[in-house]
């Protein structure tokens, strides 16, 4: 293992909760609704991040909690069997209603686990009903993927077969190139979770080689394991280091010969160099500064530093799971100062003082930063954008590029006045 | 237990950082878990601003809960206030923290800080944001004047007469995340100083806590949003006998009878009474010919209690429109709200429920939509031309350019803001017109996107479930046709007409004659 710095800080924090994740999860699985059982705070969370307004109606809402909801639980929870009646008569496409769990209702003990399982029983054959928690006294953004899907493994059934399961949301596009790669490899037995459709859920065992996409599913792969599943141990599929690895290490697990991944992912590698050329040479150089939100700041890192060229001041996480960072860890540079958790005031303090030419940070800290004519680039897009693979390390390389260019061009005198 | 599956309002906490982070000098400490930092991003996106919200969110997580969270509160307060030297603080508490009850104002106020400091209960499960920027700002001006109330004798509004100086008048209500309440300011600044009159003091927009403290050296208040200040007008009213304003100077004739209001109550003679309907150009701009088509244009209005009223009123009597839909999401002005629609012969709309609102929108079958950016999503589903006229907002509606919605800019910009939509939907209804002659073959795009297909989708689906759910009722071929030549805008309106007189008649075929028979039948 290399010689990184490890540091914790517990403070203020300027992150998400878990139930930011609902935004990308709803549209992966376009048959099933998430319910939060929380207050207005969360609602209107949801809607700030999600830029609600474009659906007609979407697949995600809140029961809000109300003064007498809060005076007895017995009430509550009838309450809640009654917003459930209404939504599935007025949504009767929806397959799997996820119950999501809040602050408040964490804190008032609201038991969805045992709602949800009275739920199941009433709407047997019609919805199934799945509880997680997404609240922010728990969780932190990405974590709520992770209890999403937590949620769902034991509702999978168990299968001996021999084959690949990618964990972790991707963008559709994505998961259909990896999918092609690793049936070029000659791994035909490949499935994903989350699936596409909320009913297709996989079926796992003891031959199931489970190859994880996104780095913030700690408690999903515990419970994996639980389930007999191989966790392939690899860094993560970001960057074309990270990605080549990561073939590499799915290959191995099915006995594939080195020299043919070699073989398959060569073209792509030289083709996604070329690309990554003229990003490179602006970021180059350049140092960088991670403000935790996502979980996937060390793997970015990782990429900005080994293929990009650039210096790396800090890398926050909000959580830093050692065992299944291991292999990520290993390729940092020496002496990489990682902070686990966020004295939001502090980290400032210590961005100001390191001069950084780019901070990843959080929507609400951007633009003030920016104002201080410190360049960033929001944190929330790399969730959203299709960034995995050998074939987007260009397009994962320009997310951070654009803010520099931007700022070279609005600096620069290039036009003469004639 | 209510289903939200889109909020017009945030919770009431939110309301509250409205107001500190429209002042200066102001710190609030939020007893809230990380997740409630989202609301950061309201102002730093939406606004575009360059700082943070002046507040610190005391950041409790699950394992604190069993220890000591009210310790965490004080660690939280020390800092800062050693950190941001506010001259006064907020402490409050959002949604979760009101749940574990440790009273954060009480623990602040007994920490020995020499700065005034303001308790902040806002209750977020019955609550809503208005409410809680209301209550803010009320209780932030109580905590700041509440010495000065029994030294005070009553404040005339004559008072600048004995003192020799120009009138003096605070401008209340103006926040950050208000609609256009940046350029508004400036334009009733502006009004205010052409008659004579100075601006003590706006808050909470811009103020510190020594603005607050200044309020009473001004001889009236206007109260420009009520739903921000009037509880902060009222306060200061009963307490120091500052006289406060009721209208709302958004259109001409609001603007006119404010100034109006306002002279009245300084005891000021108004002397440029005849120029004043000259300022704006929008009663020459509505009165001019090119206008006659705006007569009677069916207009549906929906958003905050303030905003939706003045564009009744502008509506019906500046533009010429009819409206055909009221409403407000702000329970606060129901009752308001509900005597305007009386005027207007419409039912009010209060609800907070978008998809309520998008069904009478739809039933009424406007020509123009006037609403919040949820309206105008709405309304582009349903092909209808839209203008924002209310809070809640998007970037869009924080403008580079001066923009106001009060006064006699805030007329000439909402003559163009409402006209243009609609003329550019007279142009989609040329397109539609046209789009059988040769030149249109290839394909003219449409401002509006596919918003016109959009449109007969609409028509086809009620044109389905018409057929299952009622009697059958079949269109003639010679009925369809006539019924493609009225125009898009109106055309779902007719189709109902004619299928409700028919069904009322037993009349099984809709012809073009029916057609005919139910127009007059109606008008």
């Amino acid at each position: 293992m290399s010689k990184v710095e490890f540091n914790k800080e517990t403070g203020p924090r300027e992150v998400f909760c878990g139930l930011t994740s609902i935004v990308w999860l709803h549209r992966r699985m376009p048959d099933a609704f998430f319910l939060v059982v929380g207050s207005r705070t969360c609602a209107h969370l949801i809607q700030s991040a999600a830029g609600v307004m474009i659906f007609a109606e979407p697949r995600f809402g809140t029961a809000i909690l109300e003064e007498k909801d809060l005076a007895g639980l017995a009430d509550a929870h009838e309450e809640l069997d009654r917003v459930v009646n209404d939504l599935i008569a007025r949504r009767p496409e929806i397959k799997t209603l996820f119950l999501v769990g809040s602050c408040p209702s964490e804190v008032i003990k609201l038991d969805l686990a045992t709602v949800a399982e009275k739920l199941n029983k009433r709407f047997l054959g019609q919805v199934r009903f799945v509880n997680y928690s997404g609240s922010g006294i728990e969780t932190t953004f990405t974590q709520g993927e992770d209890g999403a899907l937590k949620a769902l493994i034991p509702l999978m059934d168990s299968s001996n077969e021999e084959k690949l399961l990618l964990v972790g949301t991707l963008a559709n596009n994505v998961e259909d190139r990896f999918k092609k790669i690793f049936r070029n490899l000659g791994i035909s037995n490949i499935e994903s979770f989350p699936p596409r459709q909320s009913t297709e859920l996989p079926k796992i065992g003891k031959n199931t080689k489970v190859l994880l996409t996104q780095p913030y599913l700690s408690d999903t792969v515990r419970d994996l394991k639980h389930r007999g599943c191989e966790i392939i141990s690899a860094p993560f599929p970001l960057g074309i280091e990270g990605s080549s690895k990561w073939f590499l290490a799915a290959a191995k697990a099915f006995k594939i010969n080195e020299l043919k991944v070699h073989e398959i992912i060569s073209p792509l590698i030289n083709r996604a160099k070329l690309a990554l050329e003229s990003h490179k040479e602006i970021l180059k150089g350049k140092r960088l500064f991670l403000l935790p939100e996502s979980q996937l700041e060390i793997s970015l890192a990782r990429f900005l530093h080994n293929e990009c060229e650039m210096d790396l001041i800090e890398v926050g996480t909000p959580y830093l799971n050692r065992d299944l960072m291991k292999e990520e860890i290993n390729l940092l540079p020496d002496n990489t100062k990682i902070v686990e958790g966020q004295h939001v005031e502090k980290q400032l303090d210590r961005v100001r003082e390191s001069n950084p030419d780019l901070v990843v940070c959080g929507m609400g800290l951007a633009n003030p930063l920016e104002a201080e004519g410190i360049s960033t680039k929001w944190s929330i897009e790399m969730v959203f954008s299709p960034i995995h693979g050998i074939d987007q390390a260009a397009d994962l390389a320009g997310l951070f590029s654009k803010p520099l260019r931007r700022n070279q061009i609005l600096t620069t005198k290039t036009l003469v006045t004639h | 237990m209510e289903l939200t599956l889109w909020t017009y309002e945030g919770p009431p906490h939110v309301g509250a950082m409205r107001i500190a982070s429209s002042m200066k000098d102001i710190h609030y400490v939020l007893h809230a878990p990380q997740g409630d930092t989202y609301a950061d991003l309201l102002f730093t996106m939406i606004e575009r601003r360059g700082q943070r919200p002046p507040v610190t969110y005391t950041t409790f997580q699950a394992r604190d809960l069993g220890g000591d969270t009210a310790e965490l509160v004080k660690k939280n307060i020390k800092e800062a206030v050693e950190r941001f030297k506010p001259k006064t603080l907020l402490v409050g508490e959002s949604c979760t923290a009101e749940l574990i009850q440790d009273q954060p104002g009480a623990l602040a106020k007994g920490m020995g800080f020499n700065m005034p400091i303001v308790n902040l209960e806002l209750p977020a499960y019955s609550k809503k944001e208005n409410w809680g920027a209301s209550e803010t700002f009320y209780q932030l001006t109580r905590t700041l004047l509440r010495e000065k109330v029994s030294s005070s004798e009553k404040i005339s509004p004559l008072r600048w007469k004995e003192l020799g100086r120009r009138p003096k008048v605070n401008i209340l209500g103006p926040s950050l995340l208000g609609f256009r309440c940046r350029d508004d300011v400036i334009e009733i600044q502006r009004i205010l100083s052409e008659q004579g009159i100075d601006t003590n003091v706006v808050a909470p927009l811009g103020a510190s806590p020594d603005d607050i403290e200044r309020l009473i050296d001004a001889e009236i208040n206007i109260c420009l949003y009520p739903e921000i200040a009037e509880a902060s007008c009222e306060w200061l009213k009963r307490n120091f006998g500052i006289e406060y304003t009721n209208t709302i100077p958004i259109g001409i004739k609001n603007t006119i009878e404010f100034i109006n209001e306002v002279h009245n109550k300084l005891g000021l003679p108004l002397t440029n009474k005849e120029e004043l309907e000259h300022k704006s150009k929008l009663p020459w701009y509505s009165k001019s010919v090119d206008s006659n088509y705006l007569t009677g244009k069916r207009v549906f209005i929906f958003g905050d209690g303030t905003h939706a009223i003045a564009a009744a009123k502008i509506a019906k009597e500046e533009l010429g429109f009819e409206v055909v839909g009221l409403g407000t999401y702000s329970r606060e002005m129901a009752r308001q709200v509900r005597a305007t629609a009386k005027d207007l012969n419409v039912e009010a709309l209060i609800t907070n429920n978008y998809l309520e609102v998008e069904d009478a929108m739809k039933k009424a079958a406007p020509e123009l939509v006037l609403g919040t950016q949820m309206e105008r999503h709405s309304a582009k589903r349903l092909g209808i031309p839209c203008s924002v006229i209310s809070t809640p907002m998007h970037v869009q509606d924080v403008p580079a350019r001066y923009s106001p919605q009060m006064g006699w800019e805030g007329a000439n910009v909402i003559f163009d803001d409402w006209v243009h939509p609609l003329m550019m939907g007279l142009e989609e209804h040329l397109i539609d017109m046209f789009k059988h002659d040769f030149e249109f073959v290839d394909g003219h795009q449409s401002h509006l996107g596919h918003t016109a297909t959009q449109t007969k989708d609409f028509l086809n689906s009620g044109e389905k479930k018409e057929k299952n759910s009622k009697e059958e009722i079949i269109w003639t071929e010679s009925g369809r046709a006539e019924l493609t030549k009225v125009p898009f805008f109106i055309r779902g309106k007719v189709k109902t007409n004619t299928e409700r007189y028919a069904i009322s008649r037993g009349i099984p075929e809709i012809s073009d004659e029916t057609l005919y028979d139910a127009k007059a039948y109606f008008s």
